[in-house]
């Protein structure tokens, strides 16, 4: 068992291709059996990632999910940020150019107005929670952006830890609910063009969440949506810290 | 052969990212503005040019659409490390502020997606 145990963690990324595997092959068995295909097999799959997650959280109490036992490290590498991006570019191999050219400028416009949107609505709930310093309610504003964006403003207006702690929450919780209820709700918002998928990603921005919730709607979108979700972080770094920090602090 | 596949994608990759990180510079944000938006482009310019040049073989195409297939696993991956405990500790309020923004955000897609410029 202890010579079992050492192959899987020396070689822990073919371990974690082993996992993602069994989970793909769960998810797609499910969805066969139990929902006749109308639930996406990769939306079940997302899920079930997440279910795993949360329970390995509140069993090693780590801040990694499953990645947290020595056995799943390699799903840490699997899913880190490097293969992650290195993949979101493969998929631009099949968008082509007159679709971004032709949707380009509402996705543009999509970009600026999420980010004010979202940072808005953010600030509000913050607000209405009783936070009522400047610091506070920009940085949770900035967390409903996206769960980067939240620390990166936090610490360049020096909030406190706490709050960009709480700032990562919500961007979490954000993107955690765009992989999942995007599928739901992708036919009530006509979320099938390239399109409505780059203002999609423009309007919710997080990179993960809107990568993930269109690879389960339909991977071809994935390209368009991702395109403007790559500049929304950027343009949260960019407005967030500045022109929206000088807005909140002049109202409070 | 596929690794002139993998090669091209990683070259725009890398390209993509050290652009993003010097613009990120530029503003003086410490953050990668848009790198892979940026690696995207140039994986189309480079394929759209190459197609012309060389055909690009099914055999190097192959090390690309390999990366570009096995994305929704890397995707369930990185859901599997979240820290979802950590979502759900960040409390009442955190819950209330992400659901209020992406129900907010999901009403304006077909709103900005159907706005014709009268």
């Amino acid at each position: 068992m202890e010579i079992l145990n050492e192959v899987l963690i020396s070689n822990n990324l073919i371990t974690a291709f082993v996992f993602v595997g069994l989970i793909v092959y769960l998810s797609y068995f499910f969805s066969n059996h139990f929902t006749g295909g109308r639930f996406h097999g990769s939306a079940i799959a997302i899920i079930l990632g997440l279910i795993f997650a949360y329970s390995a959280g509140l069993f090693t109490d780590g801040q990694k999910g499953v990645a947290d036992f020595a056995i799943l490290s390699g799903v840490g590498i699997l899913g880190g940020s490097m293969l992650r991006d290195f993949a979101i570019v493969a998929t631009a191999y099949g968008a082509n150019f007159n679709d971004l050219r032709s949707s380009g400028k509402a996705g543009v416009f999509s970009l600026l107005f999420g980010v004010i949107l979202s940072f808005s609505f953010g600030a509000l709930v913050a607000i209405s929670f009783g936070y009522d310093d400047p610091r506070s309610i920009t940085t949770i504003g900035a967390g409903t952006v996206t769960f980067v964006v939240g620390p990166i403003t936090g610490s360049a207006i020096g909030a406190e830890s706490e709050v960009i702690a709480l700032s990562i929450a919500a961007g979490l919780v954000k993107s955690i609910l765009v992989m999942t209820i995007t599928p739901l709700v992708a036919g009530r918002i006509g979320l099938n063009n390239p399109k409505s998928a780059m203002v999609f990603g423009g309007l919710m921005g997080t990179n993960s969440g809107v990568a993930a919730g269109l690879a389960a709607v339909d991977p071809k979108l994935v390209p368009y949506g991702a395109m403007t979700a790559t500049f929304y972080t950027a343009v949260g770094c960019l407005l967030v810290p500045s022109v929206l920090f000088f807005l909140v602090s002049a109202l409070y | 052969m596929v690794i002139y596949g993998i090669a091209l994608l990683g070259v725009c990759t890398l390209l993509g990212l050290f652009a993003g990180e010097l613009l990120g510079s530029l503003f003086g944000i410490d953050a990668n503005v848009g790198g892979i938006g940026i690696a995207m482009f140039l994986l189309m310019c480079a394929t759209s040019f190459f197609k012309g040049r060389f055909e690009i073989g099914n055999v190097s195409e192959k090390g690309i659409t390999f990366w570009s297939m096995i994305y929704i696993p890397i995707v369930v991956a990185m859901a599997a490390k979240q820290n979802v405990v950590g979502a759900i500790d960040g409390g009442f309020m955190a819950l209330m502020a992400g659901l209020l923004v992406v129900t907010v955000s999901f009403i304006f897609v077909p709103i900005i997606s159907n706005f014709k410029r009268k």
